[in-house]
């Protein structure tokens, strides 16, 4: 197992390193003068640009200028923003915990649908049910987010008028954020409202992000059941008597969960992804918000700092699944 | 399926090929679901060449004294506009029927490079010797360990917002899907007997790659297609939606999607028609995808 983990491990590093490439060659590869784009001044004299040149470390050899971005990013230094002059670390993990809140919302609400609507199209394969479910799935999976958001609005915000278009809570509350999460933050404050506001920001957000895995996840799971199902021991468990509520939901379950979990685990750059669309259209100021606005600002330190943040988080989710998924299943660690 | 195709006689070439395209048929045609989303796609394809007869007005001609008018079976419709017109008094229907030209080609040209380009390092990646093996699929790994939107969008960024650089953009990231794809086929493939008897017949490298091992390795490829050309139109729209893709006034779905956004609690039809359009074009595919996999993917065959 150990050996296992190390190999896993050793394919992580040529692709951090790959990563660290990439955001590194991001700035030299944009058009124009890298350091008036990093300076975003313009009009400068030549001895501030040599200034620059020297304060950015340009006039160094390129492995040179390499060695030390990956030095820095080691020990967490990503750089500042030009716009707000924090560190591009810091606003990270500010807005980290928004996305990470919206994302585990929708992931539990794809699972919980996902789930059991897998297992009742699997249990009824070609009825009606499982034809209706399907196709929902696939109309699902075919959605274009963006505008399943705005048809939301229109619905729930303007016709019926009850939830929030924007925002992660009504701008009447004011309480600290301790953990940044405002379900708990809003909880803990104790204000009257204050929890049902942020309950309500969030329902629509949810959905939203939460429908692409929802589809995902409900199509795989009956696939991984209906594999299961026509195994050897659900008949013998059947032939024993068990009642078929148990078969299915314990027996057949249990074993169609590890293609499902590989699933949701790898599910997580999807989420990031739709999270880039879900947070632009609710304002919702979380991660995919902050990289979407900083490349319209030409943020360009924060677009670099963050594509690396987010690729090495996707890098690790995947390590974790890889790792856990051998844990599972021992055939995994042979190969 | 190809054993003896190599050294006979081109007569025994051609018969073989229509009962294949039976067969293929005999099984794509047993999923309704399938046959139903190619109906739809070819009239996608249809309404995409013929837009410009079929659409009543020019996409951009302005219409002043006629913004925001509703469909025509709403209050305040009219037939000149059977889908209403949009906040600066353009036609609606004529707008969607050109943007089938976008989507459609966005689709074709993304499927092409990123197919093209993924195939032949995925060929490489499979015949190389290890180490350009290895380096080529870390490359890919890097490439895979980005989320696809968010890697299109720092792209868009650098090479500047317009469709062609979003269809660019949006090829780079899916290339790798077909990397992986070939390059897995081409391992099962190299190991069996006709290859080793091509080699033993004296074919040459180039040769054994494009002509006795890929056409084996083609089915998984060809759902993979069908599948990024639905994710491709998703993504360009994505990218218009957010303004890195086609650039005002051009009736691209997603662009059209962008600017009604203001408008959406006014007049719900020039939200409502881009995106069902988007929406309508990828199930389609996608059904057809699904359809593919069953009738070209031997081992789900009947299941």
């Amino acid at each position: 197992m150990i050996g296992f983990i190390l190999r896993r491990l050793l394919t992580f590093l040529p692709t951090f390193v790959g990563v660290t490439i990439i955001s590194f060659a991001f700035i030299r590869m944009l058009p124009g003068d890298p350091i008036i784009v990093m300076a975003g001044e313009r009009g400068m004299s030549d001895e501030r640009y040599a200034e620059l040149q020297a304060q950015f470390g340009f006039d160094r050899p390129l492995l040179e200028q390499y060695g030390e971005y990956v030095w820095g990013v080691l020990q967490g230094d990503l750089g500042e923003s030009f716009v707000t002059k924090r560190p591009v670390w810091d606003e990270f993990f500010t807005l980290f915990p928004a996305t990470l809140e919206l994302s585990l919302c929708a992931m539990i609400f794809a699972v919980a649908l996902g789930l059991p609507a897998g297992v009742i199209a699997a249990v009824n394969r070609g009825k009606f049910f499982d034809r209706a479910l399907m196709s929902t799935a696939l109309v699902g999976y075919s959605m274009p987010i963006f505008w399943w958001a705005l048809l939301l609005i229109i619905l729930f915000s303007g016709v019926w008028g009850i939830t929030p278009v924007s925002g992660r809570i009504s701008l009447l509350y004011f309480f600290d954020t301790p953990t940044g999460f405002m379900l708990i933050d809003s909880w803990l404050s104790g204000q009257e409202g204050a929890f049902g506001s942020a309950v309500n920001h969030l329902v629509l957000p949810t959905i939203v992000l939460g429908t692409i895995p929802l589809a995902v996840i409900a199509r795989q799971t009956r696939s991984a059941m209906l594999e299961v199902l026509s195994e050897d021991y659900i008949r013998t468990a059947r032939a024993k008597g068990l009642a078929p509520a148990r078969v299915t939901g314990v027996h057949a379950l249990r074993n169609a969960m590890i293609p499902v979990i590989t699933v949701i685990g790898l599910s997580v750059g999807t989420l990031l992804a739709g999270a880039i669309l879900t947070e632009t259209i609710f304002s919702w100021p979380g991660i995919g918000k902050w990289m979407v606005d900083s490349i319209y600002r030409r943020d360009y330190p924060v677009v670099q700092g963050g594509l690396l943040l987010i690729a090495v988080m996707v890098m690790i989710v995947n390590l974790t699944v890889d790792v856990l998924y051998g844990f599972i299943n021992p055939k995994i660690r042979k190969t | 399926m190809a054993l003896a195709t190599e050294q006979e006689t081109p007569v025994g070439d051609t018969v073989e090929r229509p009962g294949r395209l039976r067969e293929f048929w005999f099984y794509f045609r047993e999923n309704r679901g399938a046959v139903f989303g190619l109906w739809i796609f070819l009239g996608f394809l249809f309404i995409a060449i013929f837009a410009p007869l079929l659409a009543p007005y020019d996409p951009a001609e302005q219409f002043r004294g006629a913004f925001l008018q509703p469909p025509v079976w709403q209050e305040g419709g009219d037939w000149r506009f059977p889908l209403g017109t949009d906040m600066v008094g353009r036609d609606m229907l004529s707008r969607l029927l050109h943007g089938a030209q976008y989507s459609f080609f966005v689709g074709v040209v993304v499927v092409v490079v990123a197919a093209s380009g993924g195939i032949t390092v995925g060929l490489i990646a499979g015949f190389a010797p290890t180490w350009i093996d290895t380096i080529i699929m870390r490359i890919m790994d890097v490439i895979l360990a980005f989320p696809s939107l968010l890697l299109a969008l720092v792209l868009v960024a650098i090479l500047g917002p317009s469709l062609t650089n979003a269809m660019i953009a949006i090829a780079i990231v899916l290339q790798p899907h077909y990397v992986r794809l070939t390059r897995a086929s081409v391992m099962s493939e190299l190991s069996k007997d006709y290859v080793t008897s091509a080699r033993v017949a004296g074919a040459g490298r180039l040769r054994l790659m494009f002509v006795t091992v890929l056409p084996n390795c083609l089915a998984p490829i060809i759902v993979q297609a069908a599948l990024s050309f639905s994710t491709a139109i998703l993504d360009a729209a994505a990218l218009g939606f957010l303004g890195m893709g086609a650039q005002p006034p051009t009736p691209e779905w997603g662009t059209m999607l962008a600017d009604a956004r203001e408008f959406i609690l006014r007049a719900w039809w020039i939200v409502t028609f881009p995106g069902l359009a988007i929406l309508v074009t990828v199930l389609a595919i996608n059904l057809m995808g699904d359809g593919l996999r069953d009738a070209l993917d031997p081992k789900l065959k009947r299941s």
